[in-house]
């Protein structure tokens, strides 16, 4: 087996494993922080779906987790302050639904338009729908405008508790595996192979027959809808819900961790979100300008170890 | 019998530059035909059209009795018009045998496929090898495309656009930048590809042009100047002055 493959099973296995073992040795401070790790590494994996294997360079990714996290906040907000019936209720399949369903909305109207650009264009316009719908959030004072929504119910589903820090992590572990699969499912395939193809030389793709925006419009929605969902858990874990969560810099940090872990692989975007958590833990704890520092090591990573911490992994010799 | 391409009065100019100067050419099905000029003289202009990555000013294209002038190129594809591209152009970051796979896998209708790993369907992958043993590539197939050489690559273009199973061939210059043996199993090669498929042949070798050409259209900037078998090509007073008699 290849290196990476060891790589990633025994990381996600160390995942499977650390948590649990933190709870019951009274470290519940590191659930918590894994549990942020796993859910923004739903949305790195993502992200990775369109910019490691689609070479779409999205910067706007964030807009979904605001999204995913809003679809949780409003209709709880509703439910408990009454108003808006249609949409007021704590059920966790309706949350989902919204998330993923405005999400894949979202991402099929803007992608629409975006992914008629390329390159540098692609980047703004993509950074443009995300801070338009940033600054709607922001404007509609229902939804605590710039100061967010806390709501004080998580969302109800059957069997499990949100409530309870271990079941909500482990749900957010099986939805990373889940995601994990449904990337490298999705890449391996015959859409997959049109979809790297493009990246690699969109002209010849055409030339063959493919009509390539539209496959790229659907790994675009595929990957909103994704982290959509990654935004209705992250919206559960903080029970704190602001414009902050889809503001543009936290569209380049999604960026950060799929560059730094490794795009276009399966654990990349995992292991650029347990650096991304760790460093923000340890930096912010020495110094305020822990941007400084951590945007230093992404350019030392992208400049020196091309292909990111999975590069590394992968060594020389090994294909 | 009707022509399977017709052009008919096509024009294009890039500001002061005419490129294709009202241009009217047939080409019948099962032929050969190959289009000569100086460089410069608009041929992969007018590929480039055909094939549909470049809007034509104004004229008229038609492929199988349909007007094709305004579909976009991945639908010119889809009826059977493949072209092969003077500079190279392939997938670099992916295996020969995934590049012909691609091909092969756009012919079966949309690709919007996404479970079965597409390297483990048996058809898609004896397909692409047997388009590579054709053009003596299949030892090749595993490695990654960047690794080729020049000359492989440009055989790799050949087994793409076979792949596709395409009618119609556009070939921009397959010769380019071949070594005099590697030109020399190329010309056999496309000998051998005579009547299987119809193909436009761009190509400054004379000696291989007048050894596979059926027919020959002569342009100069962007004009044609004749049109004709291989004998009243060389015969042609115009086309000697313009352009044979620099030999
Ligand atoms: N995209 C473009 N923009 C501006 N001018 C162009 C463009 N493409 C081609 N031209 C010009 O159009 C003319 C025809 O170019 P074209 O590449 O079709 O010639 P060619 O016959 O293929 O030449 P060669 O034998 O060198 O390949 C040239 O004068 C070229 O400079
Ligand atoms: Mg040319």
């Amino acid at each position: 087996m290849k290196r990476t493959t060891w790589a990633t099973i025994l990381f996600m296995l160390a995942l499977a494993i650390l948590p649990p073992v933190f709870m019951w040795t009274g470290n519940a401070f590191y659930v918590d922080l894994a549990t942020r790790l796993v859910i923004l590494a739903i949305a790195a994996v993502s992200l990775n779906l369109i910019l490691g294997f689609g070479g779409m360079v999205s910067f706007g990714h964030a807009a979904y987790i605001g999204i995913g996290a809003y679809a949780v906040g409003i209709p709880v907000y509703y439910e408990t302050y009454g108003g808006a019936d249609a949409i007021a209720s704590y059920g966790g399949a309706f949350h989902i639904l919204v998330a993923v369903g405005v999400s894949a909305l979202f991402a099929l109207l803007t992608g629409a338009i975006c992914l008629r650009t390329k390159g540098v264009y692609f980047i703004m316009i993509t950074m443009a729908f995300g801070q338009m719908i940033y600054y709607l959030f922001i404007s509609i004072e229902e939804y605590g405008a710039d100061d967010g929504l806390v709501i004080d119910t998580r969302s109800e589903l059957p069997l499990v508790s949100l409530d309870d820090p271990l079941q909500l992590y482990a749900i957010a572990y099986v939805a990373l595996v889940i995601a994990m699969l449904m990337v490298r499912t999705i890449v391996n395939s015959r859409f997959g192979m049109v979809l790297q193809g493009a990246r690699g030389n969109n002209e010849r793709l055409v030339t063959l027959g493919y009509n390539t925006y539209l496959y790229r419009l659907t790994a675009y929605v595929i990957s909103g809808a994704m982290c959509g969902f990654a935004g209705a858990l992250l919206g559960n874990f903080t029970t704190f819900i602001s414009p902050d969560m889809m503001g543009w810099s936290r569209s380049g940090e999604l960026m950060f961790m799929v560059i730094l872990g490794g795009s276009a692989t399966m654990l990349g975007p995992v292991l650029g979100s347990a650096v991304f958590i760790l460093m923000e833990e340890i930096l912010s704890s020495i110094t305020i300008y822990w941007h400084l520092p951590f945007g230093l090591m992404l350019m030392g990573v992208v400049l020196f170890a091309r292909g990111g911490l999975m590069g590394l992994i992968k060594g020389k010799g090994d294909k | 019998m009707s022509a399977l391409l017709k052009i008919s009065n096509l024009c294009k100019s890039f500001g002061g530059v005419t490129a294709t100067d009202n241009v009217n050419l047939e080409v019948e099905p099962g032929e050969l035909h190959a289009i000569i000029g100086p460089n410069g003289a608009g041929k992969t202009t007018l590929i480039s059209q055909l094939s549909g990555a470049l809007p034509p000013d104004s004229g008229k294209i038609t492929f199988k009795g349909m007007d094709i002038t305004n579909r976009p190129a991945h639908a010119r594809a889809r009826l059977g018009i493949t072209r092969s591209f003077q500079i190279t152009s392939l997938v670099m970051d992916m295996s020969v045998l995934d590049n012909v796979a691609l091909a092969v896998q756009a012919r079966q209708g949309h690709s919007f496929r996404f479970l079965k790993p597409a390297r483990s369907i048996r058809a898609l992958r004896d397909e692409a090898l047997d388009m590579l043993g054709r053009v003596g590539l299949e030892a090749r197939a595993e490695q990654p495309t960047v690794a080729l050489s020049h000359g492989e690559h440009r055989q790799m273009e050949i087994a793409i656009a076979l792949a596709t199973g395409a009618d119609l061939m556009l070939l921009d210059e397959p010769m380019a930048g071949l070594g005099p043996q590697e030109s020399v199993a190329m010309i056999e090669f496309l000998k051998g590809l005579k009547g299987e498929r119809t193909i436009l042949l761009i190509e400054h070798d004379m000696d291989a042009v007048f050894a596979l050409a059926d027919r020959i259209t002569v342009l100069v900037y962007g004009r044609i100047i004749a049109t004709g078998n291989p004998d009243e090509i060389r015969g042609n007073d115009d086309v000697r002055h313009a352009y044979l008699g620099e030999e």
